[in-house]
Protein backbone atom coordinates (compact mmCIF):
# COMPACT_ATOMS: atom_id res chain seq x y z
CA UNK A 1 0.00 0.00 0.00
CA UNK A 2 2.62 2.49 -0.91
CA UNK A 3 1.51 5.62 -2.61
CA UNK A 4 4.49 5.71 -4.87
CA UNK A 5 3.17 2.92 -7.00
CA UNK A 6 4.30 2.13 -10.44
CA UNK A 7 2.49 3.50 -13.45
CA UNK A 8 0.90 0.15 -14.15
CA UNK A 9 -0.53 -0.06 -10.67
CA UNK A 10 -1.89 3.45 -10.90
CA UNK A 11 -3.50 2.63 -14.22
CA UNK A 12 -5.02 -0.48 -12.69
CA UNK A 13 -6.43 1.60 -9.86
CA UNK A 14 -7.94 4.13 -12.23
CA UNK A 15 -9.49 1.49 -14.46
CA UNK A 16 -10.89 -0.36 -11.50
CA UNK A 17 -12.27 2.80 -9.89
CA UNK A 18 -14.05 3.70 -13.11
CA UNK A 19 -15.31 0.28 -14.17
CA UNK A 20 -16.31 -1.27 -10.86
CA UNK A 21 -19.09 1.26 -10.16
CA UNK A 22 -20.12 0.98 -13.80
CA UNK A 23 -20.41 -2.80 -13.48
CA UNK A 24 -22.50 -2.52 -10.33
CA UNK A 25 -24.73 0.19 -11.80
CA UNK A 26 -25.34 -1.74 -15.01
CA UNK A 27 -26.13 -4.88 -13.06
CA UNK A 28 -28.62 -3.03 -10.88
CA UNK A 29 -30.17 -1.30 -13.87
CA UNK A 30 -30.48 -4.66 -15.60
CA UNK A 31 -32.41 -6.14 -12.71
CA UNK A 32 -34.72 -3.17 -12.41
CA UNK A 33 -35.26 -2.27 -16.06
CA UNK A 34 -38.77 -2.77 -17.35
CA UNK A 35 -37.69 -3.36 -20.92
CA UNK A 36 -36.00 -6.73 -21.48
CA UNK A 37 -33.99 -5.43 -24.43
CA UNK A 38 -32.56 -2.66 -22.28
CA UNK A 39 -31.69 -5.31 -19.71
CA UNK A 40 -29.81 -7.31 -22.35
CA UNK A 41 -27.87 -4.27 -23.56
CA UNK A 42 -26.97 -3.29 -20.00
CA UNK A 43 -25.73 -6.82 -19.46
CA UNK A 44 -23.48 -6.45 -22.51
CA UNK A 45 -21.93 -3.35 -20.91
CA UNK A 46 -21.47 -5.33 -17.72
CA UNK A 47 -19.71 -8.11 -19.61
CA UNK A 48 -17.34 -5.62 -21.20
CA UNK A 49 -16.48 -4.28 -17.74
CA UNK A 50 -15.76 -7.81 -16.59
CA UNK A 51 -13.53 -8.35 -19.62
CA UNK A 52 -11.54 -5.28 -18.56
CA UNK A 53 -11.22 -6.74 -15.07
CA UNK A 54 -9.93 -9.97 -16.55
CA UNK A 55 -7.23 -8.01 -18.35
CA UNK A 56 -6.30 -6.33 -15.06
CA UNK A 57 -6.09 -9.76 -13.47
CA UNK A 58 -3.69 -10.96 -16.19
CA UNK A 59 -6.22 -13.24 -17.87
CA UNK A 60 -6.00 -11.85 -21.37
CA UNK A 61 -7.23 -15.02 -23.04
CA UNK A 62 -10.36 -15.12 -20.89
CA UNK A 63 -10.96 -11.44 -21.56
CA UNK A 64 -11.04 -12.15 -25.27
CA UNK A 65 -13.27 -15.17 -24.70
CA UNK A 66 -15.55 -13.06 -22.55
CA UNK A 67 -16.00 -10.49 -25.29
CA UNK A 68 -16.35 -13.00 -28.11
CA UNK A 69 -18.46 -15.66 -26.43
CA UNK A 70 -20.47 -13.73 -23.86
CA UNK A 71 -20.87 -10.25 -25.26
CA UNK A 72 -20.91 -11.57 -28.79
CA UNK A 73 -22.57 -14.95 -29.10
CA UNK A 74 -24.61 -15.40 -25.95
CA UNK A 75 -26.08 -11.92 -25.82
CA UNK A 76 -26.91 -12.03 -29.51
CA UNK A 77 -28.75 -15.27 -28.78
CA UNK A 78 -30.61 -13.56 -25.95
CA UNK A 79 -31.58 -10.66 -28.19
CA UNK A 80 -32.70 -13.03 -30.93
CA UNK A 81 -35.00 -14.84 -28.53
CA UNK A 82 -36.28 -11.57 -27.10
CA UNK A 83 -37.15 -10.27 -30.54
CA UNK A 84 -38.63 -13.63 -31.50
CA UNK A 85 -40.94 -13.78 -28.52
CA UNK A 86 -42.02 -10.16 -28.67
CA UNK A 87 -40.54 -7.44 -26.52
CA UNK A 88 -43.50 -5.30 -25.64
CA UNK A 89 -44.89 -7.92 -23.30
CA UNK A 90 -45.63 -6.41 -19.92
CA UNK A 91 -44.41 -8.25 -16.90
CA UNK A 92 -47.01 -9.04 -14.30
CA UNK A 93 -46.33 -7.35 -11.00
CA UNK A 94 -48.48 -9.54 -8.82
CA UNK A 95 -46.57 -11.50 -6.25
CA UNK A 96 -47.27 -15.20 -6.29
CA UNK A 97 -45.75 -15.60 -2.87
CA UNK A 98 -46.65 -12.68 -0.65
CA UNK A 99 -43.71 -10.59 0.41
CA UNK A 100 -41.37 -12.32 -1.99
CA UNK A 101 -39.73 -9.19 -3.32
CA UNK A 102 -39.06 -7.77 0.11
CA UNK A 103 -37.67 -11.09 1.24
CA UNK A 104 -35.49 -11.26 -1.87
CA UNK A 105 -34.00 -7.83 -1.23
CA UNK A 106 -33.47 -8.55 2.48
CA UNK A 107 -31.88 -11.93 1.83
CA UNK A 108 -29.71 -10.47 -0.89
CA UNK A 109 -28.51 -7.75 1.47
CA UNK A 110 -27.78 -10.40 4.09
CA UNK A 111 -25.77 -12.43 1.60
CA UNK A 112 -23.81 -9.38 0.57
CA UNK A 113 -23.19 -8.47 4.20
CA UNK A 114 -22.00 -11.97 4.98
CA UNK A 115 -19.56 -12.17 2.09
CA UNK A 116 -18.35 -8.62 2.72
CA UNK A 117 -17.73 -9.41 6.36
CA UNK A 118 -15.80 -12.52 5.38
CA UNK A 119 -13.66 -10.58 2.94
CA UNK A 120 -13.03 -7.68 5.31
CA UNK A 121 -12.25 -10.03 8.19
CA UNK A 122 -9.27 -11.16 6.19
CA UNK A 123 -10.39 -14.68 5.39
CA UNK A 124 -8.88 -14.29 1.96
CA UNK A 125 -6.11 -11.97 3.01
CA UNK A 126 -3.20 -13.09 0.97
CA UNK A 127 -0.96 -10.81 -0.99
CA UNK A 128 -1.46 -11.15 -4.69
CA UNK A 129 1.19 -13.49 -5.93
CA UNK A 130 0.98 -12.34 -9.49
CA UNK A 131 0.99 -14.41 -12.59
CA UNK A 132 4.23 -13.17 -14.07
CA UNK A 133 5.90 -16.55 -13.76
CA UNK A 134 2.92 -18.59 -14.90
CA UNK A 135 2.23 -16.27 -17.81
CA UNK A 136 5.77 -16.31 -19.11
CA UNK A 137 5.62 -16.86 -22.83
CA UNK A 138 2.08 -15.52 -23.06
CA UNK A 139 -1.18 -16.08 -21.27
CA UNK A 140 -2.79 -17.84 -24.22
CA UNK A 141 0.10 -20.26 -24.53
CA UNK A 142 0.11 -20.97 -20.80
CA UNK A 143 -3.63 -21.57 -20.60
CA UNK A 144 -3.52 -23.69 -23.71
CA UNK A 145 -0.71 -25.77 -22.28
CA UNK A 146 -2.76 -26.42 -19.16
CA UNK A 147 -5.88 -27.20 -21.16
CA UNK A 148 -4.15 -29.78 -23.30
CA UNK A 149 -2.09 -31.44 -20.59
CA UNK A 150 -3.62 -31.48 -17.15
CA UNK A 151 -7.21 -30.82 -18.19
CA UNK A 152 -7.40 -32.75 -21.44
CA UNK A 153 -10.17 -35.04 -20.25
CA UNK A 154 -12.32 -32.17 -19.04
CA UNK A 155 -11.65 -30.30 -22.27
CA UNK A 156 -12.82 -33.25 -24.36
CA UNK A 157 -15.84 -33.64 -22.10
CA UNK A 158 -16.83 -30.03 -22.71
CA UNK A 159 -16.59 -30.73 -26.42
CA UNK A 160 -19.06 -33.59 -26.04
CA UNK A 161 -21.23 -31.36 -23.85
CA UNK A 162 -21.36 -28.66 -26.50
CA UNK A 163 -22.22 -31.24 -29.15
CA UNK A 164 -25.09 -32.58 -27.07
CA UNK A 165 -26.26 -29.03 -26.35
CA UNK A 166 -26.27 -28.26 -30.05
CA UNK A 167 -28.25 -31.37 -30.93
CA UNK A 168 -30.63 -30.70 -28.05
CA UNK A 169 -31.23 -27.14 -29.16
CA UNK A 170 -31.88 -28.43 -32.67
CA UNK A 171 -34.48 -30.87 -31.40
CA UNK A 172 -36.08 -28.29 -29.14
CA UNK A 173 -36.15 -25.74 -31.91
CA UNK A 174 -37.71 -28.10 -34.41
CA UNK A 175 -40.75 -28.57 -32.22
CA UNK A 176 -43.63 -27.13 -34.16
CA UNK A 177 -41.41 -25.25 -36.54
CA UNK A 178 -42.42 -26.72 -39.88
CA UNK A 179 -46.11 -26.20 -40.31
CA UNK A 180 -47.99 -25.79 -43.53
CA UNK A 181 -47.18 -27.84 -46.58
CA UNK A 182 -44.72 -30.16 -44.90
CA UNK A 183 -46.97 -31.59 -42.24
CA UNK A 184 -49.28 -33.70 -44.33
CA UNK A 185 -46.64 -35.93 -46.00
CA UNK A 186 -44.75 -36.32 -42.73
CA UNK A 187 -47.91 -37.30 -40.90
CA UNK A 188 -48.68 -39.81 -43.61
CA UNK A 189 -45.23 -41.21 -43.16
CA UNK A 190 -45.79 -41.34 -39.43
CA UNK A 191 -48.92 -43.45 -39.71
CA UNK A 192 -46.95 -46.67 -40.33
CA UNK A 193 -46.79 -47.37 -36.63
CA UNK A 194 -44.25 -45.00 -35.07
CA UNK A 195 -42.47 -45.39 -31.79
CA UNK A 196 -44.05 -42.87 -29.49
CA UNK A 197 -42.39 -41.52 -26.43
CA UNK A 198 -43.58 -38.65 -24.36
CA UNK A 199 -41.87 -35.29 -24.25
CA UNK A 200 -38.49 -34.92 -25.85
CA UNK A 201 -37.30 -38.43 -25.15
CA UNK A 202 -35.36 -39.70 -28.10
CA UNK A 203 -33.88 -42.85 -26.67
CA UNK A 204 -36.69 -45.17 -27.67
CA UNK A 205 -36.61 -44.43 -31.35
CA UNK A 206 -33.89 -46.00 -33.47
CA UNK A 207 -33.38 -42.82 -35.50
CA UNK A 208 -33.67 -40.02 -32.97
CA UNK A 209 -33.41 -36.94 -35.11
CA UNK A 210 -35.75 -37.92 -37.89
CA UNK A 211 -38.29 -39.35 -35.49
CA UNK A 212 -38.28 -36.30 -33.28
CA UNK A 213 -38.57 -34.18 -36.38
CA UNK A 214 -41.67 -36.07 -37.43
CA UNK A 215 -43.01 -35.90 -33.94
CA UNK A 216 -42.48 -32.17 -33.90
CA UNK A 217 -44.11 -31.86 -37.27
CA UNK A 218 -47.27 -33.70 -36.41
CA UNK A 219 -47.46 -32.14 -32.98
CA UNK A 220 -47.49 -28.79 -34.66
CA UNK A 221 -50.20 -30.05 -36.94
CA UNK A 222 -52.10 -31.22 -33.91
CA UNK A 223 -51.68 -28.07 -31.87
CA UNK A 224 -51.15 -24.67 -33.37
CA UNK A 225 -48.86 -22.59 -31.18
CA UNK A 226 -51.45 -20.03 -30.22
CA UNK A 227 -53.86 -22.60 -28.82
CA UNK A 228 -52.65 -23.63 -25.39
CA UNK A 229 -53.87 -26.31 -23.07
CA UNK A 230 -55.51 -28.51 -25.65
CA UNK A 231 -56.40 -32.06 -24.73
CA UNK A 232 -54.48 -34.94 -26.17
CA UNK A 233 -50.98 -34.40 -24.83
CA UNK A 234 -50.47 -38.11 -24.33
CA UNK A 235 -51.18 -38.83 -27.96
CA UNK A 236 -50.15 -35.76 -29.92
CA UNK A 237 -52.00 -36.93 -33.00
CA UNK A 238 -55.67 -36.11 -32.58
CA UNK A 239 -58.35 -38.35 -33.95
CA UNK A 240 -59.29 -36.21 -36.91
CA UNK A 241 -55.81 -35.70 -38.30
CA UNK A 242 -54.72 -39.26 -37.60
CA UNK A 243 -57.79 -40.78 -39.21
CA UNK A 244 -57.40 -38.64 -42.27
CA UNK A 245 -53.85 -39.82 -42.80
CA UNK A 246 -54.32 -43.43 -41.83
CA UNK A 247 -56.56 -44.05 -44.79
CA UNK A 248 -53.72 -44.71 -47.28
CA UNK A 249 -51.98 -47.38 -45.22
CA UNK A 250 -54.99 -49.16 -43.79
CA UNK A 251 -56.75 -49.37 -47.14
CA UNK A 252 -54.22 -48.66 -49.86
CA UNK A 253 -56.39 -49.83 -52.70
CA UNK A 254 -59.10 -47.33 -52.08
CA UNK A 255 -58.77 -43.78 -53.19
CA UNK A 256 -56.04 -42.15 -51.09
CA UNK A 257 -56.08 -38.41 -50.55
CA UNK A 258 -54.20 -36.64 -53.31
CA UNK A 259 -51.92 -34.77 -50.91
CA UNK A 260 -50.26 -37.89 -49.55
CA UNK A 261 -49.75 -39.87 -52.77
CA UNK A 262 -46.63 -38.15 -54.14
CA UNK A 263 -44.76 -38.58 -50.86
CA UNK A 264 -45.86 -42.13 -50.09
CA UNK A 265 -43.30 -43.86 -52.33
CA UNK A 266 -40.07 -42.71 -50.62
CA UNK B 1 -2.17 2.17 -3.47
CA UNK B 2 -2.91 -0.88 -5.50
CA UNK B 3 -6.01 -2.89 -6.18
CA UNK B 4 -5.80 -6.00 -4.08
CA UNK B 5 -7.76 -9.20 -4.52
CA UNK B 6 -10.20 -8.08 -1.83
CA UNK B 7 -11.54 -5.37 -4.12
CA UNK B 8 -12.31 -7.91 -6.80
CA UNK B 9 -13.87 -10.25 -4.27
CA UNK B 10 -16.14 -7.51 -2.97
CA UNK B 11 -17.14 -6.52 -6.47
CA UNK B 12 -17.82 -10.14 -7.32
CA UNK B 13 -19.94 -10.57 -4.19
CA UNK B 14 -21.92 -7.47 -5.09
CA UNK B 15 -22.58 -8.67 -8.61
CA UNK B 16 -23.52 -12.13 -7.38
CA UNK B 17 -25.96 -10.65 -4.87
CA UNK B 18 -27.55 -8.49 -7.53
CA UNK B 19 -27.93 -11.59 -9.67
CA UNK B 20 -29.55 -13.53 -6.83
CA UNK B 21 -31.95 -10.68 -6.12
CA UNK B 22 -32.81 -10.47 -9.81
CA UNK B 23 -33.58 -14.18 -10.00
CA UNK B 24 -35.83 -13.86 -6.97
CA UNK B 25 -37.55 -10.66 -8.05
CA UNK B 26 -38.07 -10.87 -11.78
CA UNK B 27 -40.81 -12.95 -13.39
CA UNK B 28 -39.73 -12.75 -17.01
CA UNK B 29 -37.87 -15.97 -17.74
CA UNK B 30 -35.40 -14.35 -20.12
CA UNK B 31 -34.42 -11.70 -17.58
CA UNK B 32 -34.04 -14.44 -14.98
CA UNK B 33 -31.67 -16.15 -17.39
CA UNK B 34 -29.66 -12.95 -17.72
CA UNK B 35 -29.41 -12.73 -13.95
CA UNK B 36 -28.07 -16.29 -13.87
CA UNK B 37 -25.45 -15.24 -16.41
CA UNK B 38 -24.55 -12.34 -14.15
CA UNK B 39 -24.04 -14.72 -11.24
CA UNK B 40 -21.87 -17.03 -13.35
CA UNK B 41 -19.74 -14.09 -14.38
CA UNK B 42 -19.36 -12.97 -10.78
CA UNK B 43 -18.09 -16.42 -9.90
CA UNK B 44 -15.72 -16.28 -12.86
CA UNK B 45 -14.32 -13.03 -11.55
CA UNK B 46 -13.69 -14.70 -8.21
CA UNK B 47 -11.95 -17.62 -9.87
CA UNK B 48 -9.70 -15.37 -11.90
CA UNK B 49 -8.89 -13.16 -8.91
CA UNK B 50 -7.88 -16.21 -6.89
CA UNK B 51 -5.91 -17.47 -9.85
CA UNK B 52 -3.83 -14.33 -9.61
CA UNK B 53 -3.51 -14.69 -5.84
CA UNK B 54 -2.26 -18.24 -6.18
CA UNK B 55 0.06 -17.48 -9.04
CA UNK B 56 -1.29 -20.45 -10.98
CA UNK B 57 -3.50 -20.59 -14.04
CA UNK B 58 -5.81 -23.38 -12.91
CA UNK B 59 -8.44 -20.86 -11.85
CA UNK B 60 -8.47 -19.39 -15.32
CA UNK B 61 -8.91 -22.83 -16.84
CA UNK B 62 -11.82 -23.45 -14.48
CA UNK B 63 -13.37 -20.12 -15.47
CA UNK B 64 -12.99 -21.17 -19.09
CA UNK B 65 -14.92 -24.35 -18.38
CA UNK B 66 -17.59 -22.31 -16.59
CA UNK B 67 -17.95 -20.21 -19.72
CA UNK B 68 -18.32 -23.29 -21.90
CA UNK B 69 -20.96 -24.80 -19.66
CA UNK B 70 -22.75 -21.44 -19.49
CA UNK B 71 -22.85 -21.30 -23.27
CA UNK B 72 -24.41 -24.76 -23.45
CA UNK B 73 -26.83 -23.87 -20.68
CA UNK B 74 -27.97 -20.73 -22.48
CA UNK B 75 -28.52 -22.63 -25.72
CA UNK B 76 -30.65 -25.30 -24.08
CA UNK B 77 -32.46 -22.87 -21.79
CA UNK B 78 -33.45 -20.50 -24.55
CA UNK B 79 -34.53 -23.48 -26.65
CA UNK B 80 -36.80 -24.59 -23.82
CA UNK B 81 -38.13 -21.05 -23.47
CA UNK B 82 -38.99 -20.87 -27.14
CA UNK B 83 -40.67 -24.29 -26.94
CA UNK B 84 -42.71 -23.14 -23.92
CA UNK B 85 -43.63 -19.94 -25.70
CA UNK B 86 -44.87 -21.89 -28.72
CA UNK B 87 -47.02 -24.00 -26.45
CA UNK B 88 -48.34 -21.39 -24.05
CA UNK B 89 -47.54 -17.96 -25.53
CA UNK B 90 -45.93 -16.77 -22.31
CA UNK B 91 -42.50 -16.23 -20.85
CA UNK B 92 -43.78 -15.50 -17.38
CA UNK B 93 -42.42 -17.95 -14.87
CA UNK B 94 -45.59 -17.93 -12.80
CA UNK B 95 -47.59 -19.23 -15.75
CA UNK B 96 -45.30 -22.23 -16.14
CA UNK B 97 -45.90 -23.95 -12.83
CA UNK B 98 -46.62 -27.47 -14.06
CA UNK B 99 -44.34 -30.08 -15.53
CA UNK B 100 -47.20 -31.05 -17.80
CA UNK B 101 -46.73 -29.58 -21.24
Amino acid sequence: MVLAATAAQRAELVVFAVLAPLAVVTALAMVFSRNAVHAALLLVVNFFCLAAFYVLLEAQFLAAVQVIVYAGAIMVLFLFVLMLLGVERRESLTETIRGQRTAAVVLGALLLAGVTAAVLAGVFHTPAGGLAAANRGGNVQAVGRLLFTRYTLAFEATGVLLLIAGVGALILGRQGRDTGEQDSPRSADESQGPVRTGGFGVGASPDPISHSGRRGADRSAAQPPDRSGEPGEGDPRPAAVGAAHEIPTSAPGESPPPTTTPEASP
Amino acid sequence: MTVGPEAYLLLSATLFTIGVAGVLIRRNAIVVFMCIELMLNAVNLTLIAFSKVNGALDGQVLAFFVMVVAAGEVVIGLGILVAIYRRRATTDLDDVNLLKG
